[in-house]
């Protein structure tokens, strides 16, 4: 292309002034395009009749982050299961890698098959926007669960748990397992973890309650989601406390390195641990007796509601506006809040009981 | 007996010129459109082709440059790399308020500046380029995490994502497709029809003889490094824009697409030889393939293996053409002592 390098060199020379001279006057900037309202399809003018039944033969896909994540073929298997229940049929396919574009390919190929839902669990909340909104505009329902989509480009989000809720309910069960009494501290990730944060609000929160006036919050520690420290941390708590009767730890690195240590130390059976973990993680300290009960949510079950979401929406008994009510199979009724968002409910306990049903 | 042996030389040399490679893949690229037209009724619609033709742009335009640098025998794995941060500085600029017509440009002057200092390792220092590119693939996906880190930026203005998204009205042809095929006639006609050109073969085949021939080998590898950085930088642009997500692990892994196309496309990886219609091909092939086992529903992992085998397919059939070649011809010479009855 450039026989002469001195010709080359000045190309490429003129390029970065041309920049610099188009850096000092105006242009196309994030402030000048803020007001712009996103493109999605209008679909708001459809009306809900909740009594419509379920059509039968609906086709629906499910679209993980990435396949063969141990967690998701929990969701999505539950999910098929629900689809041959309303007589449907449902496939899981997707990406062998969780990058931010590897989901589009399979968005267009469930366009062309003309899927009647897609449920995708979303890599990155912008990067599936286009084609969700082709795929919607071809008047394929979206339903996004686990990880969010841009909310200008589903129908629906299946969430796993409200906030509110996890944090209320870790006190709940700790205090049930410590009679309402005692010192108690928690063990979280890292001091500006946002989930985290979020549900250590709610906790205080709900220790101001009547029921909690035995109960006293006397440290929150940081094990910065890492093992070695969260394992650390504990250990400090123990001493520091020699009356602490319990620890919440609201992560899933901190509630097994707690676990761990206490498992291994005096302390065993004298000190509660709960929080929020997964069976793998913990069925270890659950059969040695370190730990009672634990809480998550069930896959199956937000696999199994997202399903049904999907095939009510295509059905017409929803349109995903706020106050919308529709039954999901054995699950019961749910209610559609703001933002088009649905919650699976409280979280879900494990305990000695329940924890070998789960693998992942 | 002579006059045989010519005429069954010369009745040889069209066939075996209709059995090269590249040839061989355009001929399978043409079975596997047809093969998906008539057995998918998804396949061979414009909706589709559009996408499968979109999802592969970035992929055709850095094979472009791609194939100048393997003909001259050597290689640039940096290119994903240099499109991570292309995209990463796209998305902080743009975040800070920057006008998308100055970002643009200024990433593919950062593009080129990544292409320099390949080219400056491997022709000052006499470098690998396969082994100095192999750092830089570190180097810069490494700068574009400092640049953006883990955020992701969106919302990127709807015109300049409409060029990267729409097709050419009347056509199913996205715009970057578009500007690919414009760029891939200029590329063809640079290194099949002009002395730049022959100069990369010649460099590919026998270096020693291509400088005592009077070319200026160092030079031009820098150039190729270059525009190389270039392209990549602004495939970074239209990567951004398409997926409307500046992320800094953007189109990680996507060198190896490149290179893979490259070599179905009948470009040999020791250079010298080559043709960029072979590489269009390649990419196309790889491209229609894939989106046409996932129409039907094949696992990624079968796919991996389809795509696998056909690189190791198209890197052996050569070779083994080759040696059946020399051997075919080995014999004939003895020929004329055998005895004729």
């Amino acid at each position: 292309m450039f026989t002469s390098p001195r010709r080359f060199t000045s190309v490429v020379a003129m390029v970065g002034l041309v920049s610099l001279g188009l850096a000092a006057c105006g242009g196309t900037t994030k402030e000048s395009t803020s007001s712009q309202a996103p493109a999605a399809p209008a679909q708001t003018s459809a009306t809900a009749d909740p009594n419509a039944p379920i059509k039968e033969g609906l086709k629906v896909a499910f679209l993980p982050k990435q396949i063969n994540n141990p967690y998701l073929t929990i969701l999505d298997k539950a999910g098929i299961d629900a689809a041959a229940e309303y007589k449907g049929t449902a496939k899981e396919v997707g990406p062998s890698d969780a990058s931010a574009s590897s989901q589009v390919s399979y968005i267009n190929t469930l366009i062309q098959q003309q899927q009647d839902a897609i449920l995708i669990s979303a890599n990155d909340a912008n990067a599936v926007c286009g084609p969700l909104n082709q795929a919607r505009a071809k008047g394929i329902k979206v339903v996004s669960y686990d990880s969010d989509a841009s909310k200008d480009c589903r129908d629906l989000f299946i969430n796993q748990a409200s906030s509110e809720d996890v944090g209320r309910s870790e006190v709940k069960m700790l205090a049930d397992m410590i009679d309402h009494k005692g010192e108690i501290a928690v063990l979280s990730a890292t001091a500006n973890a946002t989930n985290q944060n979020t549900w250590i609000e709610f906790m205080k929160d709900e220790l101001t309650k009547p029921e909690y006036k035995d109960m006293k919050l006397v440290k929150v520690a940081y094990g910065d989601d890492d093992d070695q420290k969260s394992f650390q941390e504990t250990q400090g708590l123990l001493q520091a406390y020699p009356n602490l009767k319990g620890i919440i730890a609201p992560t899933t690195v901190g509630i097994a390195a707690a676990a761990r240590y206490v498992s291994g130390s005096k302390y065993k059976g004298k000190i509660v641990v709960t929080g929020l973990g997964t069976p793998n993680q913990m069925r270890e300290f659950v059969k040695n007796g370190t730990v009672e009960k634990f809480a998550l949510w069930n896959p199956k079950d937000l696999g199994y509601l997202a399903s049904y979401a999907a095939a009510s929406l295509v059905s017409g008994r929803i349109t995903g506006a706020e106050g919308e009510k529709f039954t999901a199979g054995k699950l019961g009724e749910f209610t559609i809040g703001k933002d088009a968002e649905v919650i699976l409910g409280p979280p879900f306990t494990f305990d000695a009981n329940n924890i070998d049903d789960f693998d992942f | 007996m002579a006059a045989d042996v010519t005429a069954a030389n010369s009745a040889r040399a069209p066939l075996s010129r209709f059995l090269r490679w590249d040839i061989l893949v355009g001929v399978l690229l043409v079975l596997v459109f047809a093969g998906g037209a008539i057995g998918s009724p998804e396949f061979a619609n414009a909706g589709n082709l559009s996408f499968a033709l979109g999802d592969l742009g970035e992929i055709a335009l850095i094979a472009l440059a791609m194939t100048l640098l393997v003909v001259a025998a050597e290689v640039d794995l940096s290119v994903a790399s240099v499109l991570g941060l292309s995209s990463a500085l796209v998305g902080h600029l743009w975040d800070a308020g920057w006008a998308i017509e100055t970002i643009i440009p200024l990433v593919v002057v950062v593009g080129a500046v990544c292409g320099l200092v390949n080219g400056l390792l491997v022709t000052r220092l006499g470098l690998p380029s396969l082994a100095v590119t192999i750092g830089t693939l570190a180097l810069y996906r490494g700068l574009a995490q400092v640049v953006l880190g883990d955020r992701a930026i969106a919302e990127f203005p709807q015109s300049y994502v409409n060029l990267a998204v729409n097709n050419v009205p009347g056509t199913p042809i996205p715009y970057p497709v578009a500007l690919f095929a414009v760029l891939a006639v200029i590329t063809a006609v640079t290194l099949h029809a002009t002395g730049f050109g022959r100069a990369l073969f010649a460099i590919g085949a026998q270096v020693e003889a291509a400088h005592f021939a009077g070319i200026r080998v160092k030079r031009i590898k820098l150039i190729l490094f270059v525009v190389s950085g270039i392209v990549a930088a602004f495939a970074g642009v239209v990567y951004t824009l398409r997926y409307g997500s500046a992320r800094a692990d953007n189109g990680s892994g996507l060198e190896l697409a490149v290179i893979a196309a490259v070599l179905l496309g009948g470009v040999d990886f020791d250079g010298g030889k080559g043709t960029l219609g072979g590489v269009i091909a390649g990419v196309l092939l790889i491209g229609l393939l894939r989106n046409l086992l996932m129409l039907n529903d094949v696992s990624t992992e079968i796919q991996s293996v389809v795509t696998g085998l056909l690189l190791v397919i198209s890197v052996i059939t050569p070779r083994l053409v080759a040696v059946a070649r020399q051997r075919r011809r080995a014999p004939s010479p003895v020929m004329p002592t055998t005895p004729t009855p």
